[in-house]
């Protein structure tokens, strides 16, 4: 258990801990969330592919995993970073343990690090990549492994959609009568967005993100959903296509995350990298229309660069910024004034985090009752 | 919105005394109220009963009345104040009950002011046990199965249905007042009966029990725009049936997956919208079965609480301030978070280390008390630490408790424990309980069977089993490497626990651990786990690789606090430390506070410069000064401030070479030690009460024998009174060293001739070396005997003369110059035939500095840190600190006169004798302050329990016959005011022979007479007795004077158990039914003081 593994960051800075979950070597970018729960949802949530998370919470672990949880079929970080790393499992839902699944999936983790200082670090120096090497790969020297970090890929321009989205269409029937038929495309979705929506009477056909126009609005009946994901926004062109084919057919547009970028770019706006990102789930975002603040999940290391008041003339007409994360002032949701399509970057389905902005779900449902 | 521009004063209700269920949390909410107001520009009225608390300093409000807190006393308040708005959600139940008794008699509408913070219907919907459940079923979420009752028939019909056990709780009450597990019909009877009593509204819950179901606390903030936050979550180790208060509690919550926690988060807030409350916090508790995960709401309080104080010290997140913030129109987002001061406080907290809380008991001094821990909270005090893991955070708080039995310990073989006795005992929860379980888990007790007999969940039994495998490896190990030394210390062990498992001393485990560079780092408490940069320095300890321990540029000065609160050493002491911090600050030190109460005022992040949350033993504060001393310069430590925990380390802190601010550990051990401060005794030829140590019976018998009976005995090795008795004959010597304590060479007892009839004086001090400042004398009520906080006491002395004020004054100075103080000094004096005997000194504030403080309007601990970094009392003087000329013992005319009168928790201890002894058994106090003593002792009785001055009604009187001469007058005024006196036969024909009729009524011991006469037990569990007298009579009887005084316990009937104590209180009744108690605020006092003082000059 205790056998060495060593991280190192792309700036040279060099963390000692213990094996952890898989053995051998990874690399990604270093991402910090600051969640005291939700480790399960947090794995196996595609937007965090290609990244390695370290977890602020010092125990991780300790409900174990189970079926029901997962926002998708697999875990997709690239590297996993804890302090303590749970004895036992302790929850009358838990089916394996974390450290099994994490073998299983072959995900390299680190444990017993100082994981206070790797956020610091990570706060002053912005995000970076990082490689995390365990078993024989540890034995190298550090300016060795620095090589081997350097050499890796980096997040910026980085185009991740192909790997994440879903091969083939399919169906999430609507739960009691089906009252709305809409298309999401996938760039990245958790399970729990189209059961949020599916609660709500929608039957929720999830498309490939490659899909043609033409067919995303034949399946979109009622409306289009762009998801959360992986990646660069400012690389995600055919995306941003699609999603002014949905605008220009005044097809009801609901985006979350990833997809509240795309939407800011159909709209002309462009998308910048945020230091180090917004990743928890206690993120206070106000509500632009109500003034009220909602305690929000957030996973975003990419922005909309957009005028925080007033309006702004797009192609698409009007276009306000309808929710702000108060820590920052950074743009956490989109509104059009002309065409049925609104949009927010943080998680309304939450998964893990509070349900305050489920009630966006129902935005959506009314968007597209007016839009017959 | 920004605040209400419409408020321009507001009136805060403090707790009152320091009661089991109601410590000085509620002090550091209040105080954090009233600077928020004040800041915010409002005129505040503050009214607390309690002297010792900070939020009572005059600078804390505008008008600061140190009153009873009672409808009728606030509402004269009101009526001469005139506030526009009351908030009463930061004095615990206290404030919230009294304000919806003013509510309802229609003063808050006479004067028409407005309820902020809560209005009475969400009070209502929170507190009314009923209406709360109707509340939980709407919002879809469960209760336990219950059934409202107000009368034992009532109950009766309803246990039927829910089956034993049952859990009674009394609506209205808390702390779990009057509540308790029935395991059949006649315990149903007794709890049930003691919860309508104890419930303002005689009604009590019966509920369906759910024993060892996991135990959680969220703390919520609502603001009126209907933003809600969950500050914090809490859970319980300790399983339902431990009252939370009793519980050993982590923060985060650690076994729960986010469905979970977000289910209850939903809840949670869908409560606190429906109960109301609309600007402020509130505390939610949840049930969740292990099984299957069923959740169930327990209660809720609609007001700040102990809980929300834990919360608030342990993420950082000041919920009494923003509450405060929130009742004048602020919002959420409106208010900075002031950890980051970027971010708004419109968020949730997320931590990054792990929370603790140890809770301390005191069943030691209650030997007849039951010490099963069950929903009827009986703890005294807590302590709290962080960890950057549960293992660490955990030891830390057990070492920071204070009691060598709570630190884990390993015997020295696994075949010495007998598992399967402790796997029954740990069945039934008591304190020290998590320490059967290690034990048990290290000799090989299986988690399971564990977690059988006590249902703490296996996530934390895990963690118990790492820390006892890691101590066998500590034991194991032939050499003590650096990753083995590290692994140890990063689970918490600290240098005492592993040197006992290598049987070397401690000082070689520091001393080892140095040489190999290892050393903690020190981390911050920031809200947000270091999302954001933090910019208060509330830091805590961890064995990690990163410090964030800035450098200083000012020197600092270290003080030392006082650990969790327990009897003996409360509030008091805080009160001290924090003023010391404030005058350091203004004269230009930083002031780095150690402690690790989180009730405290002083563990308030933004009291000191830098606050480090550790726990005062001598590893962890060394460790602390060390991190210091690498950031700038440290002037020394102050030890004198908070009582004996860092009195006790300064010896220690000098050998390790850290300098000690004020009175040296020379100084300290001369007045500590008894032979070193019998020679400075006889140096200045002060007599004391001739005294011996007997390591055998032999010698004790012969001792006593030599200085005569009464003596008075106790081990030599404890403080606080603790095990002290007075013996009046050999029998009764032999009987105390059999039961009471071991004698041997080893542990030799005290002999002490008891004085009797001693008039007991307390006194407060300064010195500096060549000038002493008498801070005040104060003359107790009861006479020697009774332990100095115990007794009721006045200021300016009720009785004593010029003469003899003079010869206190220079004895004290004597003492002072004689044992070398530099700052406060306490002497306990008791006045013998003329002969004013020395009991003891205590080299540092004493209990009584912020009453004498308060009494007299001068700041002595302040005065005290000044001297102690070597001002003297010349300067302090020119400088205002101290009045220009006069001191508190020569007050001049017109001063004010204060009585302290002691709280004492026996109501929790039911059948516990309330007989009052050497020995300190009061939990907290109150202060009264008039113009003549006996408004200002009615006002203390007043303040000490509402019902303690019937104005007629009966009075039993059952008096001791060395008592009988001083009851005649006392006893024949309370006829003449119109009381019907019922007395014991003796007692009765005494009083005949002066005129005064009394009832004879039957003692227990006799029964129930011929023709059904009751005995006095029966008439007082009737209630047909409004006031009793009963001081303790020889052995033979003092089996009826225990029913009686327990009985009176049970009903809430006053009871006065000495003479002395008779006179006063008779007094104090005639003051209340004259009514002439004046409300006057410690500003028009102090102003008056100050008058008088100048126009004396
Ligand atoms: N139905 C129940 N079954 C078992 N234990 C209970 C039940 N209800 C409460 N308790 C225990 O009693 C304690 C005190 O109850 P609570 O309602 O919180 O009263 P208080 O107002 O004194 O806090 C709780 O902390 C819990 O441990
Ligand atoms: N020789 C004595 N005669 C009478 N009463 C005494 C004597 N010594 C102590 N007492 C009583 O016992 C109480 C506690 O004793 P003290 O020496 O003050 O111990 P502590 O350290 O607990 O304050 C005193 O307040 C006093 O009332
Ligand atoms: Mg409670
Ligand atoms: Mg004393």
């Amino acid at each position: 258990m205790h056998k060495p593994a060593v991280m190192v960051f792309e700036d040279g800075r060099v963390f000692h801990g213990v094996e952890f979950g898989a053995v051998g070597t990874t690399f990604g970018e270093a991402v910090f969330s600051t969640g005291m729960s939700g480790y399960q949802e947090t794995l196996t949530d595609p937007s965090y592919h290609r990244q390695v998370v370290i977890m602020t919470a010092p125990h991780i672990g300790n409900t174990g995993m189970n079926s029901v949880d997962g926002e998708s079929e697999k875990i997709w970080v690239s590297g996993f970073v804890v302090r303590e790393p749970s004895l036992v499992v302790s929850n009358w839902r838990a089916e394996t343990s974390l450290d099994e699944e994490l073998k299983a999936a072959g995900v390299v983790g680190i444990a017993e690090v100082d994981t206070r200082a790797i956020t610091r670090h990570l706060r002053e120096t912005g995000a970076m990549r990082v490689g995390i090497f365990s078993g024989e790969a540890a034995t190298a020297s550090e300016s060795e492994l620095l090589q081997q970090v350097l050499a890796s890929p980096k997040m910026q321009g980085a185009d991740l959609t192909a790997d994440v989205t879903t091969p083939v269409s399919y169906v999430v029937p609507a739960v009691g009568e089906k009252r709305y038929q809409i298309a999401a495309v996938d760039l990245g979705i958790k399970d729990m967005t189209p059961e949020m929506m599916a609660q709500r009477g929608i039957e929720v056909h999830v498309v490939p993100a490659n899909i043609s126009a033409e067919e995303l609005l034949e399946i979109g009946v009622d409306g289009v959903f762009f998801s959360n994901g992986p990646g660069d926004p400012g690389t995600a062109n055919h995306a941003r296509d699609l999603a002014q084919a949905v605008l220009t057919a005044k097809r009801p547009f609901f985006g979350i995350c990833f997809g509240n970028q795309i939407l800011g770019r159909a709209l002309g706006f462009g998308t910048y990298k945020l230091k180090y990102g917004h990743r928890g789930i206690n993120q206070p975002v106000q509500d632009r229309k109500t003034g009220k603040v909602e305690v929000t999940a957030h996973n975003h290391g990419f922005a909309v660069d957009a005028p925080l008041t007033g309006e702004s003339q797009t192609d698409f007409g009007r276009v306000v910024v309808s929710h702000v994360c108060l820590n920052d002032d950074v743009v956490e949701g989109l509104e059009c004034l002309d065409v049925p399509a609104f949009s927010v970057q943080y998680h309304p389905e939450a998964a893990a985090g509070p349900h305050d902005s489920a009630y966006l779900f129902d935005r959506f449902v009314e968007l597209m009752d007016g839009a017959r | 919105m920004p605040r209400r521009e419409d408020l321009k004063s507001v009136m805060v209700i403090g707790s009152g005394p320091i009661v089991i269920g109601q410590a000085c949390e509620f002090d550091y909410s209040g105080t954090q109220a009233c600077r928020v107001l004040k800041a915010e520009g409002l005129r505040v009225i503050l009214v607390n009963s309690n002297p010792a608390t900070i939020m009572t300093d005059p600078e804390f409000a505008d008008a600061t009345y140190v009153e009873p807190i009672t409808p009728e006393v606030v509402e004269r308040i009101i009526a001469k104040e005139r506030p526009d708005a009351l908030l009463p959600t930061l004095g615990g139940q206290t404030a919230l009950n009294t304000a919806m008794a003013l509510h309802y008699n229609g003063a808050l509408e006479r004067y028409n002011v407005e309820l902020i913070g809560a209005d009475v219907e969400a009070i209502e919907r929170g507190e009314n046990r009923e209406r709360f459940k109707e509340i939980v079923a709407k919002i879809g979420a469960e209760s336990a199965r219950s059934a409202i009752c107000h009368t034992l028939d009532e109950v009766f019909a309803a246990v039927d249905d829910l089956g034993y056990p049952v859990v009674v709780r009394p609506s209205f009450t808390m702390g779990g007042a009057g509540s308790g597990f029935a395991y059949n019909a006649e315990e149903l009877a007794t709890i049930a009966g003691a919860g309508l009593q104890a419930s303002p509204t005689t009604e009590v819950l019966l509920e369906e029990s759910i024993l060892g179901w996991k135990e959680y606390e969220l703390e919520l903030m609502r603001d009126r725009n209907d933003n809600v936050v969950v500050v914090c979550s809490i859970e319980n180790i300790d399983p339902m049936g431990v009252h939370t208060g009793d519980s050993i509690t982590v923060a985060p919550s650690l076994t729960l997956t986010d469905r979970e926690f977000q289910k209850m988060r939903d809840v949670g807030i869908e409560v606190i919208r429906e109960v109301g409350v609309d600007t402020g916090g509130c505390n939610i508790q949840f049930a969740i079965n292990p099984q299957d995960g069923r959740m169930i709401v327990i209660e809720m309080n609609p007001r700040v609480s102990r809980s929300s104080a834990l919360a608030s010290k342990a993420t950082g997140f000041p919920i009494a301030k923003i509450a405060a913030r929130l009742a004048i129109g602020y919002t959420l987002d409106e208010i900075p978070n002031d950890i980051t001061k970027e971010t708004p406080a419109s968020f949730e907290p997320t931590l990054d280390y792990i929370v603790v809380k140890v809770p301390r008991f005191a069943f030691e001094k209650f030997p007849q008390a039951d010490d099963r821990l069950t929903t009827h909270m009986k703890s005294v005090g807590e302590a709290m630490a962080m960890g950057r893991n549960f293992t660490e955070a955990l030891q830390k708080a057990l070492r920071s408790i204070e009691k060598k039995e709570a630190i884990f310990s390993w015997p020295a073989e696994k075949s010495d424990v007998n598992i399967s006795e402790l796997l029954t005992e740990m069945a039934i929860p008591r304190d020290g309980r998590l320490n059967q379980v290690q034990v048990a888990l290290w000799a090989g007790a299986s988690l399971e069977s564990v977690f059988e007999a006590t249902k703490i969940d296996p996530w934390f039994l895990a963690q118990i089993q790492l820390i006892n495998q890691i101590a066998d490896e500590v034991r194991a190990a032939n050499e003590l490497d650096l990753p083995l030394l590290r692994k140890a210390k990063r689970h918490g062990f600290a240098d005492t626990q592993i040197a006992q498992l290598r049987n070397v001393d401690a000082a070689a485990i520091r001393a080892l651990r140095h040489e190999l560079g290892l050393r903690p780092v020190y981390k911050t408490v920031d809200t947000c786990a270091a999302e954001f940069a933090a910019k208060t320095p509330y830091h805590y300890s961890a064995y990690d690789t990163e410090t964030e321990v800035v450098a200083r540029n000012k020197p600092a000065v270290v003080i030392l606090g006082s650990g969790p609160n327990r009897i003996g050493q409360g509030i008091e002491f805080d009160y001290s430390c924090v003023h010391a911090s404030m005058t350091l600050r203004q004269a230009g030190y930083e002031t780095i506070m150690i402690n690790c109460n989180p009730e405290t005022v002083s563990t308030d992040y933004d009291t000191s410069d830098r606050l480090y949350f550790e726990p005062l033993t001598l590893e962890d504060v060394l460790e602390v000064i060390h991190a210091e001393q690498a950031a700038g310069e440290v002037l020394g430590v102050i030890c004198q401030l908070g009582g004996q925990t860092p009195l006790g380390l300064a010896q220690d802190l000098k050998d390790a070479g850290i300098p000690i601010l004020g009175t040296t550990p020379e100084a300290i051990h001369a007045a500590e030690d008894r032979g070193a401060f019998g020679d400075v005794l006889e140096a200045a030829n002060l007599p004391a009460p001739k005294f011996g140590m007997a390591t055998s019976f032999d010698e004790a018998k012969a001792i006593a024998a030599e200085i005569g009976y009464p003596v008075l005995v106790r081990p030599s090795y404890v403080l606080g009174g603790r095990g002290m008795e007075i013996v009046y004959s050999e029998d009764a010597l032999a009987g105390y060293l059999e039961k009471a304590t071991e004698i041997n060479p080893g542990r030799p007892v005290l002999v002490d001739r008891f004085l009797d009839d001693a008039q007991e004086i307390d006194v407060d001090a300064l010195f500096d070396g060549t000038e002493m400042y008498l801070g005040g004398v104060m003359e107790h009520i009861e006479e020697a005997g009774i332990h100095s906080g115990d007794s009721a006491c006045s200021l300016p002395p009720a009785t004593l003369g010029r003469s003899e004020i003079e010869r206190i004054r220079q004895s004290t100075e004597a003492i002072a110059r004689g044992v070398g103080v530099r700052g406060l000094l306490n002497v306990q004096f008791a006045l013998s035939a003329d002969v004013l005997y020395v009991l003891e000194a205590n080299p540092r504030a004493s209990r009584t500095v912020p009453f004498v403080s308060k009494a007299t309007a001068v700041p002595l601990a302040k005065a005290a840190a000044r001297i102690a970094l070597g001002e003297s009392i010349a300067d302090l003087r020119a400088a205002g600190v101290l009045p220009k000329t006069g001191d508190g013992a020569n007050l001049p005319a017109g001063s004010p006169i204060a009585v302290k009168e002691a709280v004492l928790p026996f109501g929790r201890f039911q059948g516990v004798d309330t007989v009052l002894g050497p020995e300190m058994k009061s939990t907290g106090e109150v202060m009264g302050i008039d113009d003549n003593f006996a408004a200002a002792f009615a006002k203390a009785q007043l303040g000490a329990s509402s019902n303690a001055l019937p104005k007629s009604g009966v009075v039993f009187v059952s008096m001791a016959d060395r008592d009988k001469r001083s009851m005649i007058f006392p006893v024949k005024r309370l006829a003449d005011l119109g009381f019907e006196i019922h007395a014991t036969s003796g007692t009765a024909e005494v009083l005949l022979r002066h005129g005064v009729q009394a009832k004879v009524v039957r003692k227990a011991s006799e029964g129930v007479g011929p023709n059904g006469e009751p005995t006095i037990v029966d008439e007082i569990l009737d209630r047909k007795v409004d006031l009793i007298i009963n001081t303790p009579h020889g052995v033979d009887s003092r089996d009826d004077g225990y029913k009686i005084r327990t009985a009176a316990v049970l009903r809430g009937i006053p009871s006065i158990t000495t003479a002395p104590g008779l006179g006063a209180v008779v007094q104090g009744i005639e003051a209340a039914i004259a009514g002439n108690m004046s409300v006057h605020s410690l500003q028009e006092y102090a102003e008056r003081i100050n008058a008088a003082r100048a126009a004396g000059e």
